[in-house]
């Protein structure tokens, strides 16, 4: 009941083409995780979809339907907003109840869903607050609870943590993926953090500048990036790209290799270099590590506690099987 | 202000302002209430001594007294509801993008600037004038009898004046008010479901309700005292005599300074009441 489907979208502001000619197709019950830099055209993208911003040409269908030309309201889509945009004069309960109000829900099941809303999302003893006297992952949490009660065909989650601080932060994420397992309605969440793209999605769609770069599951996009954008863009820290001879001789333009598929040692290794600086976070130690002819730095990833210290002379050996091959136009060779 | 001596260095500071604002508001309640028991006639005989509480029930008593009041709180509320209902349905339009905002922001905010007594000459000879004025040629178009605006409806033609001068204040002030709502709240609002009119009722009225108590208390403030727009278009007949006009009519027409400091301080008197019952009324918005 919640498959979204973008049909040739395009969307221009003015003489600016922000969204080129764009087919997307979101299934029933999936997260989807629009993900890129900023100003890649993915928050004007979920705008599109919920309405607030009009196509310029092609179509949007939701359930089969066509809801290019619908307002927002009759989507049947619920969007939570960065800002979390509650009513700041309304009590929680009246901001939960505001939707319901809206559509003339009766009252008593009006009550029902708030109470099992803020069951659900531990708001119960808030509901008489203001948002003001809350802090802001309560907040984030009556956003969505406004966003649940109207049962939906879809959530519209519009970069919903960046405002919480970091621990905050995966503590909502594991909420959020949660409540998609638990409701399993279609979810589409924007981002720029690749994190959040990677833990919580099922699908995601990586764009730049309005284009969608690649489309796939996690796992896809961290095994096998389309191209150079992608695989520089999902896993932490970053694939390291190499040019030049060592790239030649694996028959390609740029060979990507991430940090974490390298083995370092004293001796014996394919490429060495200098270690500069070394990050040790006791689960994982990073180095980067210069000089080595292949590019400016090179980070190489080590389980455990591995030590080498600042100026070391570091041996490294890249997985043969992990090596990601891309040629001039860098696009990935299979 | 945290410690003992920043404090008390603070209060040495603000002294001499309190000092003065507070002489300044008391020597001319003090003279009003001195005059007020006296019969002092500048022209007749001058101070003629004590009457104690006459003044007071001579001004109260005379058939003048309960129509200035009437008066007065008509024209008080009903430029205050024009203002309003004008000045919010304006500041949203001004909120809208458009071509030439700044100017026409501007020639809002323009009558203004205008003195009273000129935009009252204005509108008395160039309008209201039931034979040269832009409104009797308009009526004379239709084919309709002009109207003597100033002497058949008085009172609205002084409330019209006085709105005309005090909706760019309102309106400056909701426009502020209204820009700083966060869009997204109308977006969110909009997908929830809710029609323009609600969007209105139910976000962008309570995100107003501080300034237009802002906008209520201030002009109440300054309408309670309205003189110039009387006094060079009616000069307080056909009903337009305000508190404010019936005390200059005693103390410079009459000549009785006694009189008129009585109706000075029911003037006073009447202030408050006024002020407390907007507090009760839209105070609470103040509050944070």
């Amino acid at each position: 009941m919640g498959q979204i489907t973008l049909d040739s979208v395009t969307k221009s502001f003015g003489d600016v083409q922000v969204i080129p000619p764009l087919d997307l197709t979101i299934e029933d019950g999936e997260f989807a995780v629009f993900v890129g830099p900023s100003g890649c055209g993915k928050s004007t993208l979920l705008r599109l979809i919920a309405g607030l911003e009009d196509t310029t040409s092609g179509a949007i269908h939701i359930d089969g339907a066509d809801a290019t030309d619908q307002p927002p309201a009759k989507r049947r889509l619920a969007m939570v907003f960065q800002s979390y945009a509650l009513y700041p004069h309304m009590t929680v309960r009246k901001n939960i109840a505001f939707p319901m109000r809206m559509a003339k829900i009766d009252k008593a099941e009006q009550d029902r869903r708030i109470e099992q809303a803020a069951a659900a999302l531990n708001l119960t003893d808030y509901l008489d607050r203001r948002p003001g006297q809350l802090s802001g992952g309560q907040r984030q949490r009556v956003a969505i609870g406004r966003a649940i009660v109207r049962e939906p065909a879809a959530f519209l989650f519009d970069e919903p943590l960046s405002n919480l601080d970091a621990a905050l932060r995966v503590g909502m994420r594991l909420e959020i993926s949660e409540l998609h397992k638990r409701l399993k309605t279609t979810m589409v969440y924007v981002t720029h953090d690749q994190v959040e793209a990677m833990t919580m999605a099922d699908k995601i769609v990586v764009l730049r500048a309005g284009h969608i770069e690649q489309v796939g599951s996690p796992l896809d996009l961290y095994r096998a990036p389309r191209n150079l954008f992608v695989a520089g863009f999902i896993g932490s820290p970053k694939m390291n790209l190499i040019e030049g001879p060592a790239a030649a001789e694996h028959s390609a333009q740029t060979i990507g290799i991430r940090p974490e598929h390298i083995d370092v040692g004293e001796t014996g290794g394919t490429w060495t270099g200098k270690v500069g600086v070394a990050e040790h976070l006791g689960s994982d130690t990073f180095f980067h590590i210069h000089e080595t002819g292949l590019a400016d730095m090179v980070t190489v990833r080590a389980p455990g506690e591995v030590n080498f210290s600042h100026g070391d002379t570091i041996h490294l050996t890249p997985r043969a099987d992990q090596i990601h091959r891309f040629d001039a136009e860098g696009l990935r060779i299979p | 202000m945290a410690t003992q001596h920043s404090r008390s260095a603070a209060r040495l500071m603000m002294a001499p302002a309190v000092v003065l604002l507070l002489g300044w508001m008391l020597v001319p309640l003090t003279m009003t209430l001195y005059f007020s028991f006296k019969k002092y006639l500048p022209l007749r005989g001058g101070d003629l001594g004590w009457v104690g509480f006459e003044n007071y029930t001579r001004f109260v008593t005379s058939s003048a007294f309960w129509p200035s009041v009437q008066a007065t709180l008509v024209i008080v509320g009903g430029v205050l509801a024009i203002t309003v209902v004008f000045g919010v349905l304006l500041a949203m339009l001004l909120d809208q993008p458009m071509w030439g905002q700044g100017i026409v922001r501007i020639l809002v905010i323009a009558p203004f600037f205008v003195m009273p007594t000129v935009s009252a000459l204005v509108w008395k000879n160039m309008f209201m004038d039931p034979v040269n004025g832009l409104f009797a040629h308009l009526w004379q178009a239709f084919g309709l009898t002009p109207v003597e605006w100033l002497s058949q409806a008085s009172l609205g033609s002084i409330i019209m004046i006085v709105s005309w001068q005090w909706l760019p204040f309102a309106t400056l002030i909701l426009l502020t008010a209204i820009q700083s709502l966060d869009s997204e709240q109308l977006e969110a609002a909009e997908m929830d479901g809710a029609p323009p009119l609600a969007r209105f009722g139910f976000i962008i009225l309570p995100h107003l309700s501080r300034a237009i108590t802002v906008v209520v208390l201030i002009q109440t403030i300054f309408l309670l005292s309205i003189f110039a727009e009387i006094f060079v278009t009616t000069q307080g007949s056909f009903g337009t005599r305000t508190l404010t006009y019936l005390i200059f009519q005693r103390v410079l027409e009459s000549q009785n300074v006694g009189l008129g400091s009585a109706g000075g301080i029911y003037a006073v008197i009447l202030a408050n009441i006024v002020a407390l019952f907007l507090m009760r009324i839209v105070g609470k918005n103040l509050d944070a």
